[in-house]
């Protein structure tokens, strides 16, 4: 009895006749199975209906909805450090020129191709001059990728000073962005400071020169250096002083060799990222970006506030 | 809206005269253009060649914009009601507008955009123009001249006018934290977030002489500098057998503090020394502070100036009436700090330049300990 029962549950769920033959019954199945996925199909015409795309997107984008333009920018990490909406005048490239978005854009080339490039090289007397040579005769595309890295380098130096220009034009380091600007001199300085480090890293003549001559200042440097004014008073020497800190050791050699490739490519970059991310967090906390502002005029300027 | 007057044209018309004869004058005298193609297509240069460009296109993107709203605000100025109800920017606005877009799309595409504009730039110069590499580093063989990469090269180009403790180090440092300061010694309110030459003539005046001094630096040390970090002229061959005898004075032996003036006294030179460069460094401080005191309260400067002295003197003695409504904003703090970056860089830097290559003069202020 109970054995009756469970086989018509079964041919109730399968749809199947108890009586029919088996390749009619396959077939059956087969055509409902393909009703079936031609209707789930359906649903995968809209990518953004998938669960793997809600997985990742979180959210709906509707693209004709408003709200959910809002949505993509908040909802992403990456475009989360935008606002959901500007200033209608500030998407002009005319106002930025785009200068700081195209500062941050070159750092993000310069950390892909610079990664790419540690594969092929080795911070050592014998190996690194070797190993800039085979990037430009062995390695696939390795020219490319250095010519790439160098060129991004003097363009950052570029651009980080058109930014600052552009900065100071628009009266943006005023009230109440005058901490930002000191982040960004700061990073001014950070982005200086790895183009220097990784002048040495072929280990030529130019880098080679360019650093003894650069270290040498260092030398100078009062109370620090060994040859700064009051530098023999305070018991430096050429092996105690700034410079050897900074080369670790009295002459450009393997050392400095190692430190300038490992504040090339850790140290500097690392602090240079966190510099950003404060700098990218004030400009929101600060409002945003500047402008363009409505004039004021000078008729309406008030004398300071007394506290 | 002021029109443009006849006399503008004609001084615009003067000035190009004078740059076309400079330039050919220049070109006349070139003696050896492959020197010259060989500084300026060095790979390593070509940035600073590109800045020459950039520098004057984005002051002109900056200056066009800054004399449209310059424009608005003296219209605002004389409207007052006017003022009230405009929208108070040169870009358009209609009521009913979106004060406020959506970054999605709008300001996405276009940082987009110029990633793909960047990316394209980057990949045809990685193609057309090899990174230098030289010889392997060789301590026993000194590269002449010596250069550092172009971005340096104005601290490099320092060395010649200051000993290393100052071009080196004091310097840069005095450069970074005057430039930290300059938010906080500008008092001025206005201009705050839109392109004004106007209402900011001398905060801005200020920044861009530093930046172009600067530049110009960084040019001498690039185009102007051959071996042995001797001058030579753009267009002259850079010959490494070229000595200079430089007298290399220092002033006080100019005006006598010298060992033969003090034949009987000779402990006492270096005491006199130090006093006297002393004495010049803060007559040097206040002569410098006076003069920006002078200048800050200046009007707008205009170049016919230059040809009537009589128009200069009523410009040089009137003060402003805003830039001294500016300085009433300005706390003695702010005025002193500014004051000492803007003597210690801003006017140190061209003087010692001009004393040194003009009158080979090399220190002001000779110590036992340093050398100013
Ligand atoms: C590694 C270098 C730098 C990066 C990646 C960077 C990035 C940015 C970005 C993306 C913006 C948004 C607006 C724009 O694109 O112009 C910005 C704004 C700003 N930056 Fe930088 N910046 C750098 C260096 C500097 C320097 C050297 C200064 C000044 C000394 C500076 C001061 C400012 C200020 C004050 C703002 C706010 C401007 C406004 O609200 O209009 N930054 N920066």
């Amino acid at each position: 009895m109970a054995d009756q029962k469970d086989q018509k549950e079964t041919q109730q769920l399968t749809g199947e006749k108890a009586n029919v033959g088996l390749v009619e019954r396959a077939k059956e199945t087969a055509a409902a199975l393909k009703d079936r996925a031609l209707e789930e199909a359906k649903d995968y015409k809209d990518p953004q209906q998938t669960q793997v795309w809600k997985s990742i997107f979180r959210v709906s984008h509707q693209r004709s909805d408003p709200r959910n333009r809002s949505l993509a920018i908040l909802s992403n990490v990456f475009l989360h450090l935008h606002p959901a909406k500007i200033n209608r005048d500030a998407v002009r490239y005319q106002y930025t020129w785009g200068m700081g978005g195209i500062t941050f854009y070159l750092f993000i080339v310069l950390t892909f191709t610079g990664v790419l490039l540690m594969f092929y090289y080795h911070p050592t007397k014998i190996q690194a001059f070797a190993d800039i040579l085979y990037l430009e005769h062995d390695v696939p595309f390795g020219k490319l990728l250095r010519n790439m890295h160098r060129w991004a380098a003097h363009l950052m130096v570029i651009t980080t000073w058109l930014h600052m220009f552009r900065v100071v034009l628009t009266g943006s380091y005023k009230k109440p962005r005058e901490f930002n600007w000191c982040v960004g001199v700061v990073l001014l300085v950070l982005t200086l400071l790895l183009s220097f480090t990784g002048y040495l890293l072929p280990d030529d003549q130019l880098g080679f020169w360019a650093v003894t001559v650069g270290t040498n200042m260092a030398r100078a440097t009062p109370m620090f250096g060994n040859e700064g004014p009051f530098g023999p008073q305070l018991g430096l020497t050429p092996y105690n002083d700034v410079r050897f800190g900074l080369l670790g050791g009295s002459i450009v050699d393997a050392n400095a060799l190692l430190r300038a490739y490992i504040w090339h490519c850790i140290g500097i970059p690392l602090v240079a990222s966190i510099f950003m991310a404060v700098h990218f967090w004030r400009i929101r906390k600060d409002g945003g970006i500047s402008g363009p502002a409505p004039v004021m005029l000078e008729s309406e300027m008030r004398p300071p506030k007394k506290k | 809206m002021e029109s443009p007057k006849p006399n503008s044209r004609r001084n615009k018309l003067i000035g190009l005269i004078v740059a076309v004869v400079l330039v050919g004058l220049w070109v006349y005298s070139v003696q050896d253009w492959h020197q010259i193609w060989k500084i300026v297509s060095a790979p390593d240069n070509v940035p600073i060649v590109a800045m020459l460009f950039l520098v004057p296109f984005f002051t002109w993107l900056g200056v066009k914009q800054a004399k449209s709203n310059d424009n608005l605000i003296v219209e605002l100025e004389g409207d007052a009601k006017l003022a009230k109800t405009h929208h108070r920017k040169v870009e358009p606005w209609r009521p009913g507008w979106a004060k406020e877009l959506h970054v999605w799309p709008y300001l996405v595409r276009v940082e987009f955009l110029a990633a793909v504009i960047v990316t394209v730039i980057l990949y045809v110069w990685s193609i057309a123009l090899n990174a230098p590499l030289e010889e392997p580093a060789n301590p026993n063989l000194t590269m002449n001249p010596s250069k550092a990469p172009w971005y340096f090269l104005g601290l490099q180009e320092m060395l010649v006018y200051f000993d290393p403790w100052i071009a080196g180090v004091v310097m840069p440092s005095i450069i970074m934290i005057g430039l930290m300061v300059f938010p906080y010694v500008d008092s001025n309110p206005l201009g705050n977030g839109y392109y004004t030459l106007r209402q900011r003539r001398f905060a801005v005046n200020m920044f861009s002489w530093g930046f172009l001094m600067w530049i110009l630096l960084i040019v001498i040390g690039t185009f102007i500098r051959g071996p042995g970090w001797i001058w030579f002229w753009p267009g002259q061959t850079w010959d490494h057998n070229t000595v200079v005898f430089d007298r290399n004075r220092d002033l006080h032996e100019i005006l006598g503090v010298t060992p033969e003036n003090f034949a009987n006294h000779l402990s006492l030179l270096p005491w006199v020394r130090g006093i006297f460069g002393f004495l010049v460094v803060s007559g040097f401080f206040i002569l410098g502070g006076l003069f920006f005191h002078w200048l800050m309260r200046k009007g707008p400067f205009r170049f016919s100036y230059l040809i009537s002295p009589k128009r200069f003197w009523a410009w040089a003695k009137l003060p402003d009436p805003f830039e001294l409504k500016l300085l009433a904003n300005t706390s003695i703090l702010q005025y002193m700090t500014f004051q000492f970056f803007a003597v210690s860089v801003l006017l140190a830097m061209p003087v010692k330049l001009f004393l040194r290559l003009v009158f080979t003069i090399k220190y002001v202020w000779v110590t036992p300990w340093f050398n100013v």
